[in-house]
């Protein structure tokens, strides 16, 4: 164990765990071994303020320090820092920020203790879940530029954006359903606990303390009544005004009635009331409410191309540069953009040596080179040097926003009617009937008072509490399955639209191509000496390309070069044992620039261009399992934005019977999604970019794929992580098996309804069985449907 | 037996002491965030002195 340690020591950067390239290792201190100078320098500084612990709490807990900062300056502007704090005054200031890197408890405590590396922290504390820090400091001596340049240079980095993810968040789950559920549970326990002398029976000298038990319950339903059931009302009497019946109705007439015959015995002395059944009634079906509502408020899937922009840009001037908010960038502003930086608007480029990726935009990684006066449009990322641009659209109006705000996009009203919403209606129509024959019979009778016992103990007994758990809470159990196999989905409601889908259609790249892991392909004929000869080329080169190459050739003893030249950008020329050897782009080459989709290395041997290799993405894996377990029971399609050109290899995954589509426009595949909703099917789609988000929204049912579920996702139902991405047919299998589930603790709760009922249409219901029978139905429901979602999950091979 | 108005009147008082109890929880963010104070607590403490009493976040309001 001990040698296994100081082999790992050896051979991995001690901050970040990457593995460190050049022999012996370039950054050493104390007996550490760093890939970069960047982790170097984190180390520096924490040992320097005997911060040591950090790495005592994990191994490698730090994140590569390899790529260059981004520039901040634009947090000196006031107008900027205003908007981003939570609160500030002269004394303090009060800052949340949204810090991806962190990832393991060193982080929390490097974090929080952030006043050992500057005093002007007061305090800082981490949301580990959320993956925020919320920080306290002194404005007075530390600016807010100084606090994330504090942190970048420790490997915390936040990311600032203009949708500010964190505010949004942090409003969004400070609902009072939890009071209410309090106030509920209060009362509860309270009236249950009063009701208990009633129940075991009283002599005949305690009868006069049952009055007071009486008005004691009284006093615990009224605020049930009016605070913890009030949405019951209030949803109830909306959807009546709509004249829809939905659960809420007989939930809340249930809830009035009992109240009313309560107050009715208890002022007229007549008996002790329902009161704990109505409080434990509510307490239930709230706790049912909020186990539907739990979502993942960490994950974030309403972020649009906002959060994707950076707050400012750089805006030259003729006397200096500075930074502008992207709200107030107007047109002809000339702004300069650096390496890895976004361009915020549609601009004509004026100075610098463009190469846009535009993967953010369509999915697709590749880079494309752009000349003097030509648009290019926002969204991109500018790779290489610094250019200049003038901005020839507002932010507002550029070809980018327009997409995301483009009206065919907006407004998908999901109309799915779920099961409990589909049976509700038949159920309250029931109910009535049940209640008003019953009434009606014992009024024929000439019994008046066992009219108004029966119709209440109808409306009382009947009352949906367990069919208003059953979906709650099989439904809740199922999204905590899902989210142990890494697909996080937007709300309850999600699961059972995924059984409802018969129609699966999957976007390419970045979908079922993983934009992770790569591979070489070349086109041409290499004999056996040209491979050992580019072999020996390129082992000479660092450019990562070069690296592939040689990682695809696999030879084995090099030959002796007798000249090497690598020009930066362009590629390589050598001489080996007479033989010249060029390997670079196609101009480079002197074949002239050549069409070519993506990256393109060209191989010339004395002069003889012998072919190029092309980097491709390879398939997720178990794309090709995937695809042949959902074939039989559902409808597979492709949409795709890219070209034609790996069509051959999908045709032999897909079935004959399934469109491959390519060059899509998003708009266009938009359209597909609408037409196949128009066959009546229940479509699925599957997509990762933005290209994809028109579609992911109008599609049933929208999974967008991601490998990092932090990272930006475009809005839609579900997140799938990468890597559970062979897992899919098992899912869809076991949404199907969750609503089944629905369908069976429905069938249970029908069954106690049915019992309840034969004793209330007779009039001869005691508080006691109401009493009981209310929380057995409750208790076999939430256990039946917890346990049977969990037997599926294993049935289905999801633990 | 008249000792039970007393006693009720004493156990609903306590129980809405927990409610209390509850809400000020919930008010200042304490169920916010479980998951963090479960890997804090097991950090040492090296230099106590420093300062004590972080600032509740949510009252900032």
């Amino acid at each position: 164990m001990a040698v296994f340690k100081d082999v790992e020591k050896k051979s991995a950067c001690y901050h970040c765990g990457d593995g460190i390239a050049i022999e012996g290792g370039l950054y050493q201190l104390d007996d550490h071994s760093f890939c970069c100078l960047g982790c170097q320098t984190v180390y520096q500084v924490l040992t320097a303020r005997d911060m040591h612990s950090y790495y005592r709490y994990n191994s490698h807990p730090g994140k590569s320090q390899k790529n260059a900062p981004t520039d901040m300056s634009y947090l000196d502007e006031s107008d900027i820092v205003q908007k981003l704090v939570d609160y500030q005054d002269e004394d303090r200031t009060i800052i949340t920020l949204y810090i991806p890197a962190i990832h393991c408890s060193s982080c929390i405590w490097l974090l929080e203790h952030l006043y050992k590396l500057n005093a002007a922290v007061l305090a800082s504390q981490v949301d580990f879940m959320k993956k925020q820090a919320s920080i306290t400091f002194k404005p007075d001596n530390l600016s807010l530029r100084g606090l994330v340049d504090l942190l970048t240079q420790i490997g915390y980095e936040p990311k600032i954006t203009l949708q500010d993810v964190v505010k949004e968040g942090n409003r969004a789950h400070t609902h009072p359903l939890v009071a209410k559920i309090a106030v509920a549970g209060f009362c509860f326990g309270n009236s249950m606990m009063l009701s208990f002398p009633e129940y075991f029976g009283m002599d005949a000298f305690e009868k006069n303390y049952a009055s007071f038990f009486g008005y004691m319950n009284l006093g615990f339903a009224i605020p049930t009544l009016l605070y913890s059931a009030s949405d019951y009302f209030y949803s109830a009497w909306q959807s009546i005004r709509q004249r829809q019946l939905n659960l809420d109705v007989p939930l809340a007439l249930g809830i009035f009635v009992i109240f009313l015959r309560t107050a009715v015995e208890v002022i007229g002395q007549t008996g002790p009331g329902f009161a704990d059944t109505l409080c434990s009634l509510v307490f239930f079906i709230l706790i049912g409410k909020w186990v539907q509502q739990r979502t993942y408020h960490y994950i974030s899937f309403e972020r649009d191309y906002r959060s994707y922009f950076p707050v400012a840009v750089t805006v030259v001037d003729e006397h200096m540069d500075r930074p502008v908010q992207l709200a107030s960038l107007q047109v002809g502003d000339r702004i300069r953009v650096r390496n890895n930086e976004i361009i915020p608007a549609d601009a004509i480029l004026l100075q610098g040596r463009a190469a846009v990726d535009f993967s953010f935009v369509t999915g697709e990684s590749k880079v494309i080179p752009k000349s003097l006066g030509e648009i290019v449009y926002a969204g991109g990322r500018q790779t290489g040097e610094a250019i200049e641009l003038e901005v020839v659209k507002p932010v507002s109006q550029s070809y980018l926003t327009k997409l995301w705000n483009n009206e065919s996009f907006k407004h998908y009203e999901k109309k799915f009617d779920t099961f409990i919403g589909f049976i509700s209606k038949y159920f309250t129509m029931g109910l009535l009937a049940i209640a008003i024959m019953a009434t009606l019979f014992w009024l024929m009778e000439n019994n008046a008072s066992r009219a108004w016992e029966a119709c209440t103990a109808v409306l009382i007994i009947a009352c949906p509490c367990a069919l208003a758990l059953s979906s709650p809470f099989t439904l809740s159990a199922a999204l905590s399955i899902l989210d142990s196999n890494k697909m996080y989905v937007k709300n309850t409601a999600v699961v059972e639209q995924m059984a409802a889908i018969d129609c699966v259609v999957f976007d390419k790249t970045g979908t079922i191509s993983s934009p992770k892991s790569s591979t070489m392909l070349f086109e041409g004929i290499l004999s056996l000496h040209d491979r050992k000869l580019l072999y020996s080329v390129c082992r000479h080169s660092s450019h990562p390309l070069s690296r592939e190459i040689v990682h695809w050739l696999a030879e084995d003893r090099p030959l002796e070069l007798t000249s090497f030249d690598e020009q930066v950008g362009r590629g390589i020329h050598a001489t080996v044992g007479g033989q010249e050897v060029k390997v670079g782009s196609g101009e480079f080459v002197s074949i002239g620039p050549r069409q070519m989709e993506g990256t393109a290395v060209y191989v010339a041997i004395d002069n003889h261009v012998c072919g190029f290799f092309t980097l491709e993405q390879s398939w997720r894996e178990g794309l090709s399992n995937v695809v042949h377990a959902l074939e039989d029971k559902y409808t597979l399609h492709l949409l795709s934005g890219d070209n034609e050109r790996r069509a051959d290899a999908l045709r032999a995954i897909f079935p004959k019977s399934s469109k491959l589509i390519f060059n899509q426009q998003p708009a266009d595949k938009l359209r597909h999604i609408e037409d196949w909703q128009e066959q009546g099917l229940q479509v699925c789609m599957l997509g990762d970019g933005l290209n994809d988000a028109g579609a992911l929204k109008k599609a049933d049912l929208g999974i967008a794929v991601s490998d990092d579920i932090n990272n930006f996702s475009p809005s839609c139902d579900a997140i799938l992580d990468g890597i559970s991405f062979g897992k899919l047919p098992l899912l869809f299998a076991f949404a199907k098996d969750a609503v089944k589930v629905i369908h069976m603790s429905f069938a249970i709760s029908l069954a106690y309804n049915m019992i309840g009922l034969s004793f209330a249409v007779q009039g001869t219901m005691s508080p006691l069985f109401a009493a009981v029978l209310m929380p057995i139905s409750t208790v076999t429901i939430i256990s039946f449907t917890s346990l049977a979602t969990r037997w599926f999950a294993r049935r289905n091979g999801l633990t | 037996m008249n000792i039970i108005f007393f006693l009720i009147g004493c156990s609903i008082l306590i129980a809405l002491i927990f409610l209390g109890a509850f809400f000020w929880a919930t008010r200042s963010g304490q169920h916010d965030d479980t998951y963090t104070p479960s890997v804090r607590i097991l950090f040492e403490n090296e230099i106590v002195e420093e300062k004590e009493g972080r600032d509740e976040r949510g009252n900032a309001e």
